[in-house]
């Protein structure tokens, strides 16, 4: 298997993204009424950059249809979603014959379910996939050691262990592999601080170990712990891609949305903006944030280009 | 209004470690409580246990000296949960999981951004904050004296959680309710707490 990933063609210098996504969108047909169908756009401009050796936090409200970014890359959307937009992997494009090819050992996902590890299969086997090496099998074990998990883990059910402990296994299955991308949709739900905090810390390592990694989460708090760039992600629409740093203080930020998520943090004042993100079905025309912008102009009505900023980008007419 | 918990244990059946062991409370009406804990350490439980999801084995709970079982019909201490998707009938539209509440005032549902819309629409049709809306305003009807709020907040983003507490904080300083919440944000409780209890110090 190995073999097959060195003989996938790159034409990039190592200096470009290993994921570049541009203008991703997603909609589900749905029938309504009979043979009535509709079209929903759940994601409908969608840019995230991935680097060698960068963490990258892709954040949006639960229910904002992020994970379905995951499901793209992955090639793994059901059915009815089509899909639009570009997605480059190494610098070039990740048709379906090449992410059936790389996932599970260059591309990896941590999924957010811990019902993705199959429950009639051991630990140890599902970890490694079936290879009886012993490189696989020392590699597991000083994953094992890295993680506090005992070596009779490997000989358990997923039904015997802990919510947490499961979680650490969905992690590990993407370390057995050399991923040179990792993409971890939620990865921390109903871990408490503690080990929330330690989970992102495993990603940052393998980031720090040269891999790209995007991470996808409703948490910012958590982003701002270990990612390198926070992409905020509102109502289906990238609107701003900033540094870490810039959450230091509000004037570094670009988008009034995400100068709002700053306002509304408990130490930061707890403030708040009326109203909630649009439902699919009722988006505004334009920028999507606009019902609830004091800087709103008719002009926002119209095409609002997703354009660079102070090395950050942002989606805005007005932002400085 | 006074609530109480005198030596309150628990044991999920199953495990042989007690998940609570002696735990005692006391609080009024006017106090706003936190509760942390590292994950494992019972605060979901130790909320079922008051709302009388589960009954102690041993220890009781009092509201006014009265035991909590004890009160008929609609329970003055209402518990609002981390995931409102599973809160919620999904087979009931949000009109009719209004009604599940004590004679819910309209003024609630306004001042929680509840749109007339939304009253038609099945909870799947609704986003995790949206519905969290409609659970704060089931669980604050006219009888209620004491909130739960078990991780309100974890699922939503920061702006609708400050709408949420703000709103909340405004509403149970009003009618003098109570309040327990449970969240792992250190931040958020100094903010809208009155005092914070340690519950692994309880437990031994």
């Amino acid at each position: 298997m190995r073999k097959e990933n060195q003989a996938d063609i790159v034409n990039t210098s190592e200096e470009g993204p290993i994921l570049k996504i541009e203008h991703l969108n997603i909609s589900f047909r749905q029938y309504e009424s009979g043979t009535h169908q509709t079209q929903l756009d759940v994601i409908r401009d969608l840019d995230v950059e991935v680097r060698a050796g960068e963490m990258v936090a892709v954040v949006g409200s639960s229910g904002s249809g992020k994970s379905l970014l995951a499901h793209a890359v992955l090639g793994i959307l059901p059915y009815n979603a089509v899909q639009g937009g570009r997605i480059f992997y190494r610098g070039s494009e990740l048709t379906r014959e090449r992410i059936e090819r790389l996932r599970g050992n260059e591309i990896v996902m941590v999924p957010q379910s811990l019902s993705y590890l199959d429950p009639l299969v051991k630990i140890g086997k599902q970890i490694k996939r079936g290879r009886k090496d012993k490189k696989t099998a020392d590699k597991l074990r000083g994953i094992f050691k890295r993680y506090d998990l005992n070596e009779e883990v490997e000989e358990l059910y997923p039904f015997e262990l802990s919510g947490g402990m499961n979680r650490r296994i969905l992690i590990s299955t993407a370390l057995i592999e050399e991923p040179r991308l990792v993409i971890a949709d939620e990865p921390t739900p109903g871990l408490d601080l503690r080990v929330a905090k330690r989970a992102m810390g495993h990603f940052r390592e393998l980031a720090d170990m040269g891999a790209g990694v995007l991470v996808i989460t409703h948490d910012l708090e958590l982003a701002l712990e270990t990612a390198d760039r926070v992409v905020v992600f509102y109502a289906g629409c990238t609107i701003e891609e900033a540094y870490r740093s810039d959450f230091e203080k509000e004037e570094n930020l670009r988008h009034p949305y995400t100068k709002a998520l700053w306002r509304a943090l408990p130490q930061h004042g707890f403030q708040f903006i009326e109203g909630t993100q649009p439902y699919v079905k009722e988006m505004p025309e334009g920028c999507p944030f606009s019902p609830r912008c004091d800087m709103c102009t008719p002009q926002c009505k119209g095409e609002v280009p997703y354009r660079e900023m102070r090395k950050g980008r942002v989606r805005c007419l007005y932002a400085k | 209004m006074k609530l109480e918990l005198n030596q309150v244990s628990y044991q999920y059946k199953k495990e042989n470690k007690k998940i609570l062991e002696n735990f005692s409370l006391s609080m009024g009406d006017t106090e706003r409580v936190g509760l942390i804990a590292p994950s494992g350490y019972g605060k979901t439980t130790l909320c079922k246990l008051i709302a009388g999801y589960l009954t102690p084995d041993s220890g009781e709970i009092l509201l006014d000296g009265r035991r909590v079982s004890s009160y008929k019909g609609y329970c003055p201490i209402q518990m609002i949960w981390q995931q409102p998707e599973l809160a919620v009938n999904p087979r009931l539209r949000m009109r009719e999981v209004i009604l599940e509440g004590d004679e819910v005032e309209p003024r609630i549902l306004e001042a929680l951004g509840i749109e007339k819309a939304w009253m038609d629409r099945f909870p799947t049709e609704l986003s995790g904050g949206e519905l969290q809306r409609f659970c704060l305003a089931r669980a604050l009807g006219k009888r209620t004296r004491f909130l739960l709020a078990d991780e309100i907040s974890t699922m939503l983003d920061l702006i609708t959680q400050s709408q949420i507490w703000n709103f909340l904080l405004k509403e149970v300083k009003q009618r003098q309710i109570g309040v327990i919440a449970v969240s792992h944000n250190q931040a958020l409780l100094e903010k809208v707490c009155t005092r914070q209890v340690r519950l692994d110090y309880a437990i031994k």
